[in-house]
């Protein structure tokens, strides 16, 4: 699998363009609603996307995000609400007519259809010359690393190429909005780490706003300007990708991004002295022998080593509480001064801006 | 896209797309007209005739809601012409499983690639081809002159089938006109009918569940018994709902191969023509379809309609 | 059904056992082998019983059929009947498997269900109930009649081969079409029937062989007209010219056996049983 090219995509700047999407949204969430039937799948949402952003909507399957991009893209309508691309309100209007292309988890990708004929699809739609549209779409096929494939049926290629193809199948038509449904879900794990660099790289290179699905912590964190973490329909929080890990607004998102850490109620109040939730991230605790002071301006709290995980760059210790709970922490193998067994006594400790209280 | 290049095929699409439910009546609503109007209403003509009776004298229908056909149904002569198609129907079903099941059997498990295709097309071809002429087929074979006999006479056989031609229940003057070739016709055109479910259902018992009965110390046969078969039993319930519901309804096997006591196909059919008494036709014909509920009841709860 | 493996070779099949094999070639020749005796008895020179072996043979019967008019027009009318009742039977089943596999909606089982019926109950009972039914609308019997039947019972056919190939694409084809730019219309255009085109032909090719053989439903829908299966029927009362039938027999076979074997080759790398809902 080869790399993208670095051919500088001319065709994509625009200058009534970027002038227009300076002021307004790329899509713009205005309480909308969609039910099914007595589900709430989404709930009254209201949020922006601004233009040129890589934007991910993250959260558990059934959480609302995906029925969110379907609205986006129209293959949803809202039972409630408004939908705005480009400041235009998108309700009642077909997917035909929308300035918003998708690329799907399954890639769905025509399979009567030659690689070539499937991405100048959308070129043959708009009735661009026969000439033209091969040459838009060879230059896009040469883009995702697949020139010279567009011969072969979809059936031919494997997952990762029927992932770029479908990439470049709604690239070619140049939309002011990419909708991306999952679309690394089925490769492998190293395939997805390379295509997670990839799919920014194109992100940055083309300019067009990406709206990207997925149910991945770390492919949100890692890709994304701006993260919405979606739960039961709703949004729990909107924000950069630190700001999420660092300052999550709930302790779902602190659950859902990162690992949680969670105290609540008696183990909580064991440790803080009050019984509101509160977590603190594996690798901000401080893991001491037994008995050795905590620093001044710190927090601190003995405890059992439960479970020890050794995962190569890291150590994991599961750390029973007395007053109730479990505490999490990460280890990494360069600065471990103590190695503790499982069922020995330990002094955890932590600064104490590191610890973050909710209120639900 | 802007207003000025839409085409007229676009606007009426964008049209349809905002109104998701008249595209559905736009497609189901002539499928619908048909099979309501011709064909659940001719169902219902049916059961409506036959809560009204014949005159005696007259023999025209007399138009007035009476149960007098159904009690009329339930003679000695109708019940014996009932129970026999019924016992005829569970025959041919226990006969077609005995003999798909094999087949089957070899087909999902054993055969592949171009066998595999050999005996699918064998088994399909038959199930698609000229039912008549698959009928008429055993008149040839079971004749007292045709192949059967000759070969029985010339193995020397012959007094034994004369003997079991005379055996109470099966008796008659030749194989073509003796309950047993009836059954064997009936096996014979109903059996893809049993074969293709049967097999459907082993398809799709996954291989690991047997290497894991294996695995867990299963012989060959204890996997079979304890794992395929339970498994099996959807398809084969589903296979013996064609098998029973086809033989129910026949009315031209009977006519041309076996004694001449009647079916029911063959009673619905003489009450119509010959008779001329609609409703007694109407009210025979709610037998099979009364008895088809009943068996469909059964079958659902062995899993048959996953099976389909 | 036999799935996409069918034609690969398949390594992890074990051998099976002899008495295992036996059984299963019983059952092939049991359904193969009566076929043969049509083809044989067609070229025998008894004429008035079914004398095994054929005391001799000749091939005068063809000459014999090709010259008796009565048959040519069953001949006709049998495939007149056939084309139209494929034709009415792609229309609807199209339109029906269009509609159950993108909407969904109140009543959705009960439309599944007579959709089926028509197979489902014995042919017998469709039979009377639709000749009862032309009675008192005062309907004659007529060409138009055998097909209403006909297409009444078809409909499954093409119905179960467009919705099984329907639920073996993605549904995301249409959305990835749609979202692409392209409008209803073109979608049903350059996607949606491309993909379902064999099938289509599948189902109609099936629908015309089911049509040209049927017979228990004609009988009463038919009145005096003759479709070559009542033609073949009647024919086997009169012991005269007995072969004619098994020729006429040959013919049907050959007509029918075409259409069967093109529809399992359009549907076999994709589909699973064309013909299972018969």
């Amino acid at each position: 699998m080869g790399r993208i090219s670095n051919d500088p995509p001319q065709f994509y700047i625009n200058v009534t363009d970027l002038i227009m999407n300076s002021t307004t949204a790329a899509v713009s969430f205005n309480q909308v609603s969609r039910h099914f039937g007595a589900v709430k799948a989404v709930d009254a949402v209201s949020f922006d996307i601004k233009d040129g952003e890589f934007f991910a909507m993250l959260g558990p399957s059934g959480s609302g995000k995906t029925t969110c991009l379907r609205l986006i893209a129209g293959f949803e309508q809202p039972t409630e609400g408004h939908v705005l691309v480009h400041g235009a309100d998108m309700n009642g209007v077909p997917p035909y007519d929308r300035d918003v292309n998708t690329v799907f988890q399954d890639y769905a990708l025509f399979p009567h259809m030659s690689v070539l004929d499937n991405v100048a699809y959308g070129l043959m739609i708009r009735k661009v010359p026969a000439a033209e549209r091969r040459r838009q779409a060879e230059e896009m096929l040469d883009m995702v690393a697949l020139g010279g494939f567009g011969g072969r049926k979809p059936s031919q290629l494997s997952g990762g190429q029927r992932q770029r193809v479908a990439l470049a199948r709604a690239l070619v038509n140049h939309p002011k909005v990419l909708l991306l449904d999952e679309p690394l879900g089925a490769l492998d794990l190293k395939l997805r780490e390379q295509m997670q660099v990839e799919l920014k790289a194109i992100q940055r290179r083309v300019g067009i706003t990406f709206v990207y699905v997925t149910h991945d912590q770390g492919e949100a964190l890692s890709m994304s300007d701006r993260v919405a973490v979606f739960n039961q329909g709703k949004i729990e929080q909107l924000a950069s990708p630190t700001e999420l890990y660092e300052n999550p607004a709930t302790s779902f998102v602190a659950g859902f991004v990162g690992i949680s850490n969670l105290l609540e109620g008696a183990a909580a109040k064991a440790v803080t002295g009050t019984e509101g939730a509160c977590s603190i991230r594996p690798e901000k605790i401080h893991l001491d022998s037994a008995g050795s002071s905590v620093p001044a301006n710190a927090m601190g709290v003995a405890g059992r080593v439960s479970a020890i995980l050794y995962l190569g760059a890291n150590t994991r210790y599961d750390v029973a509480l007395p007053g109730g709970g479990e505490l999490t922490v990460a280890v990494q193998n360069r600065d471990a001064h103590i190695e503790p067994k499982e069922g020995e006594d330990v002094q955890l400790w932590w600064e104490a801006r590191h610890l973050m209280r909710f209120a639900r | 896209m802007t207003a000025a290049t839409r085409s007229l095929s676009n606007n009426l699409s964008t049209f349809l797309y905002q109104r998701p439910r008249f595209v559905l009546i736009l497609l189901l609503l002539p499928p619908l007209l048909w099979l309501g109007i011709i064909y659940l209403g001719s169902l219902f003509t049916l059961l409506a005739q036959s809560f009204f009776s014949i005159d005696d004298f007259t023999a025209q229908v007399v138009y007035q809601p009476t149960l007098d056909t159904y009690a009329r149904l339930f003679t000695a002569t109708n019940l014996s012409i009932i129970f026999r198609t019924v016992m005829m129907a569970a025959v041919v079903t226990i006969i077609s499983g005995i003999i798909a099941f094999p087949l089957a059997y070899y087909v999902a498990r054993f055969a592949s690639g171009r066998m595999k295709a050999f005996f699918y097309i064998a088994v399909m071809l038959p199930l698609w081809s000229n039912y008549l002429v698959r009928v008429y087929s055993w008149k040839l074979i079971l004749a007292k002159e045709g192949a059967i006999h000759w070969a029985v006479n010339a193995l020397g056989l012959g007094p034994v089938l004369d003997w079991i031609l005379t055996l109470p229940v099966v008796e008659g003057s030749s194989l073509s006109t003796s309950y047993i070739g009836t059954t064997l016709t009936f096996v014979y055109i109903w059996l893809p009918f049993m074969v293709l479910p049967v097999q459907a259902a082993l398809e799709r018992v996954p291989r690991s569940l047997i290497e894991a009965s294996s695995d867990l110390g299963a012989k060959p046969n204890e996997t079979f018994r304890k794992v395929i078969f339970p498994l099996a039993i959807p398809g084969i319930a589903a296979g013996s709902i064609f098998t029973f519901s086809l033989t129910l309804g026949d009315y031209i096997i009977p006519q041309l191969i076996g004694s001449s006591r009647p079916f029911i196909g063959q009673a619905v059919y003489q009450f119509q023509g010959t008779a001329g008494d609609i409703p007694m036709a109407a009210a025979f014909a709610m037998v099979p379809i009364v008895i088809m509920a009943v068996y469909l009841t059964l079958a659902k709860r062995l899993g048959a309609f996953d099976a389909l | 059904m036999p799935s996409k493996t069918t034609t690969a070779p398949d390594r992890s099949k074990g051998n099976a056992g002899w008495g295992l094999k036996a059984a299963a070639w019983f059952g092939v020749l049991y359904l193969n082998l009566p076929i043969l005796f049509i083809v044989l008895y067609g070229f025998t020179t008894d004429e008035a019983s079914y004398s095994f072996p054929p005391p001799g043979l000749t091939t005068e019967w063809f000459a014999v059929t090709w010259s008796r008019q009565d048959f040519w027009d069953a001949l006709a009318l049998s495939v007149q009947v056939a084309f139209a009742a494929m034709a009415i039977a792609m229309v609807l089943g199209t339109l029906a498997a269009a509609a159950m596999y993108r909407f969904k909606f109140f009543g959705k089982e009960a439309v599944t269900l007579l959709i089926l019926l028509p197979i489902a109950l014995p042919g017998i009972v469709t039979g009377i109930s639709l000749r009862s039914a032309f009675a008192i609308g005062d309907i004659p019997f007529s060409y138009i009649t055998i097909v209403l039947g006909h297409a009444t019972f078809c409909i499954v056919v093409v119905y179960n081969n467009a919705i099984a190939r329907l639920r073996r694409s993605s549904p995301a084809l249409i959305e990835a079409s749609m979202d692409l730019g392209a409008d209803t219309f073109q979608t049903f255009r350059h996607v949606i029937l491309p993909n379902l085109a064999t099938a289509l032909l599948a189902g109609g090719m099936l629908a015309f062989a089911l049509s040209f053989d049927e017979i228990i439903v004609t009988t009463f829908t038919a009145g005096q007209q003759e479709t070559l299966p009542i033609w073949m029927f009647r024919q086997l009362a009169r012991p005269h010219q007995r072969p004619v039938t098994n020729v006429a027999a040959i013919i049907v076979m050959i007509i029918t056996f075409a259409p069967i074997l093109a529809a399992y080759y359009l549907t076999r790398d994709t589909d699973d049983v064309a013909g299972s809902g018969k």
